[in-house]
């Protein structure tokens, strides 16, 4: 045990802040939530500008055009963007959190040429085509069938809650290829590209009223066989590649995030004058532990897989189910230092995070789900009903 | 940067956990509740002897020369197992108090804000007040405070003894006394009380009315981190038992494991544990206040939490005294009220957030000391 960091990684952490310190205040201003296209371009030229200085994809392999850095090089680099205040990764989200590194996981040399660097350069956005309106949480149930004809899958069906559909380039699309196969076994793992003949994107409002995701409508969209990642009939497999990378890692750099929202919140409360109730300054006390707390699992996680390399173990689901409760903890304790004449107040900050936690115990498999994960997987308790 | 234990550290864990099953097993367990959780002198001579009193000494002190991070990993054992005892004062007092590193001498404290003392009938010194002891290894090498000045023994301690009524107490691991007796007579020796300081933190924390305020700050914070460690291991255990219980109990035709409410249950179980492990290994790494502060409410969470749905998983049997699970709630509710409570964590916390609370130590220090 030892969180002292190499010499080599300080190095890496001083450049890139040198560098953040450098470009950041350069930016242009954040476009409008409702605004995709806008937000496409703002989030695209960030990784564009993260390319060029040779932070894009730091902790991919070298030959799927990454840095090759070590998880805790990439650790660094979320912790520093993130307290510099950096673009999120927004609509690059899928294809860098989970797409690109299944591909670089289970994609054949090809493939990973072909989908990669686009994916780094910020050129091409991802979407995720998994969840269907009878199969969410139950994911193997999923319907959308794909026939093949010669070299190409006819796919026909619905995909739903898909995030950035409207702007995205490419679509990590789930399909049944074999309907007689048991529900897990006849399922392929398609990139499919969203500007296919057949394709309908309706965007779908949420409560926050953005149009953070959609429904997409597949009719006869013909996939190239040759955009299959894995065997086929064998993308269940593949398709747990994608989720351990989608609980392992996609949320490390929202921690910080939140641990600087909580100093935020402080630094508001001693302005208004709540700090001065104990109630709610020992609550913002314990955010404090709990935020820590899940800083360092995520140091421990990456300790672990950086022993073992490679995928994100299932140790991820326990992180997901705490830490989708804390940002709920969080914003609902925001509420309370803004205070009735400031909780409703839409352009308040935090009013509209507060709605949008909600989405944390759901998106990426509800807490329900992770649970039983964590109790059949880690704790090894009997599959039940 | 790495969380995980060092073979080093896994060896010594093992070492322990070996240790204690083979002299601290079911059998002995239940002993020790019948005697009212009284210490057994031979066994505590016995850790004495495995280095858990010593561990922080330096070598040429007799010590074993290792750090936080190690004695928290035996503690975290001692918790696991249920080890009765006032392990973390004799382990404080180890150097300080003559007999403690060898486990010739039982070592309680008085944590005041009218907290009973623990074990206080058979303790041979009861560290009290400020300037009992700074460091131990300093204490050794002359120039922090000399051994024994800060602690009640001898007379002075008998004398206050017999003030002192016994509490008939919750937790039968952990005979209680009333505490007003010795604390008038440590009054002498802890003149002008410091508040429980951390060090860069002004206001909210050092201002704190809680029962720590008798301890300097190292002191009370090792304390703290190593009751925590205790947490932690009754935490992992109570889940363990859980787990196994569900296993192996069917209802309905099927193990009870097998239903989403008992596995979720379970699962939460083991959302609490390890976040708080997490929190307290990185908390024996860097020493800080306020890690120590997260690491010690959180851990006291998660035992007594865990200790609960452990009971409620267990059923009907988890609700007799036969189940060993009511031993490990009722330690753990009493050690969340030891060295620092929730509502001191708490404060500690949030005293540490936001621009405005002045020096607050780095929480991504690019290189912390490593234990
Ligand atoms: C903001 C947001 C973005 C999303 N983005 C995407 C995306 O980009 N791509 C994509 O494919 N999907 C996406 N999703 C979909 C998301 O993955 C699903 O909503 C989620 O997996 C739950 O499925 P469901 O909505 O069908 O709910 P259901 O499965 O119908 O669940 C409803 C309720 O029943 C509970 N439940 C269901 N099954 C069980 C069980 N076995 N045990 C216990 N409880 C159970 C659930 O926990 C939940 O409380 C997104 C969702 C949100 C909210």
């Amino acid at each position: 045990m030892d969180l002292a960091y190499t010499e080599a990684e300080e190095e890496f952490r001083a450049r890139l802040r040198a560098w953040l310190a450098a470009v950041l205040p350069g930016l242009p201003p954040k476009p409008s939530p409702d605004d995709w296209p806008a937000r496409r371009a703002y989030d695209t030229a960030w990784q564009r500008m993260l390319y060029d200085a040779g932070y894009a994809g730091l902790h991919w392999p070298v030959d799927a055009g990454g840095q090759g850095a070590t998880p805790t090089q990439h650790l660094i680099f979320l912790e520093e963007t993130e307290k510099a205040g950096a673009p999120y990764v927004g609509a690059n989200f899928v294809g860098l959190l989970h797409a690109g590194p299944t591909i670089a996981a289970e994609g054949t040399a090809g493939q990973r040429a072909r989908w990669l660097p686009p994916v780094l350069r910020g050129d091409e956005i991802w979407c995720q085509g998994f969840s269907e309106p009878e199969a969410g949480s139950d994911l193997a149930a999923l319907r959308t069938r794909a026939v093949r004809d010669g070299d190409d899958y006819v796919v026909s069906g619905q995909k739903i809650w898909t995030s950035h559909a409207e702007v995205a380039d490419w679509c990590e699309l789930l399909v049944r290829t074999d309907a007689d196969a048991p529900k897990h076994r006849g399922i392929s793992w398609l990139a499919m590209p969203m500007d296919a003949p057949g394709i309908t994107v309706r965007p779908l409002r949420t409560p926050a009223g953005s149009t953070e995701f959609a429904e997409v409508f597949l009719d006869e969209v013909r996939v190239p066989v040759r955009n299959r990642v894995g065997a086929e009939n064998d993308g269940w497999r593949v398709t747990m590649v994608t989720l351990s990378f989608e609980r392992g890692t996609a949320f490390v750099g929202e921690v910080v995030a939140c641990r600087r929202t909580l100093d935020a919140l402080a630094a508001e409360a001693r302005r208004n004058g709540r700090w001065d109730d104990p109630v709610l300054r020992r609550r913002l006390g314990r955010l404090n532990a709990e935020f820590r707390a899940l800083w360092r699992l995520t140091q421990a996680n990456v300790g672990e897989s950086e022993r073992t390399g490679g995928v994100p173990g299932v140790g991820g689901s326990v992180f997901k189910l705490r830490y989708s409760g804390a940002r709920q903890e969080l914003y609902e304790a925001a509420a309370e230092v803004l205070g009735a004449e400031g909780a409703f107040d839409l352009d308040r900050e935090w009013v509209l995070d507060r709605l949008s936690s909600l989405a944390y115990t759901i998106a990426a498999g509800t807490s329900q789900i992770q649970r039983n994960i964590v109790a059949e997987r880690i704790l090894g308790l009997p599959k039940g009903r | 940067m790495d969380l995980q234990l060092s073979d080093d550290q896994r060896a010594l864990r093992s070492g322990m956990r070996d240790l204690l099953g083979a002299v601290f097993d079911r059998e002995a367990l239940r002993a020790a509740v019948e005697r009212g959780g009284t210490v057994d002198r031979g066994l505590w001579r016995e850790l004495g002897a495995a280095g858990l009193f010593a561990l922080r000494l330096p070598e040429e002190a007799g010590g074993v020369g290792l750090g936080l991070p190690e004695a928290v990993l035996l503690f975290e054992e001692a918790g696991r197992a249920l080890l009765p005892g006032p392990l973390v004062a004799t382990h404080l007092a180890a150097g300080a108090v003559e007999g403690a590193a060898e486990g010739e001498a039982v070592v309680t404290a008085l944590e005041g804000g009218g907290r009973p003392v623990a074990h206080l009938a058979e303790a041979d010194a009861v560290l009290v007040g400020p300037g009992v002891l700074t460091d131990p290894a300093a204490a050794l090498s002359g120039s922090g405070v000399r051994a024994g000045s800060g602690a009640l023994t001898g007379e002075a301690l008998a004398a206050s003894v017999a003030e002192a009524g016994p509490v008939r107490s919750l937790d039968p691991l952990t005979p209680l006394h009333r505490a007003e007796g010795i604390a008038g007579a440590a009054m002498g020796l802890a003149r002008g009380s410091e508040a429980y300081q951390v060090e860069g933190l002004a206001g909210a924390a050092s201002g704190l009315a809680g029962g720590s305020e008798a301890y300097p700050g190292a002191l009370c914070r090792e304390g703290a981190l190593l009751t925590a460690a205790e947490q932690l291991g009754s935490a992992t255990r109570t889940t363990e038992m859980a787990v196994q219980h569900a296993r192996t109990r069917e209802q309905f035709g099927a193990p009870i494991g097998s239903f989403q409410a008992v596995k979720h249950l379970c699962a939460d179980m083991l959302a609490r544990t390890e976040p708080a492990r997490s929190a307290l290994y990185a908390a024996a790494l860097t020493a800080d206040p306020v890690e120590i502060a997260a690491a010690k409410l959180l851990a006291d969470e998660a035992a007594v939490r865990n200790a609960r749905d452990c009971l409620q998983i267990h059923g009907g049997m988890g609700f007799t005294w036969e189940a060993d699970v009511h031993l490990h709630l009722k330690r753990a509710w009493l050690r969340a009220s030891r060295w620092l409570t929730a509502a001191e964590s708490e404060e500690i916390l949030a005293a540490a957030l936001g621009p405005s609370s002045g020096p607050v130590p780095p929480l991504y220090s690019g290189s912390a000391a490593s234990g």
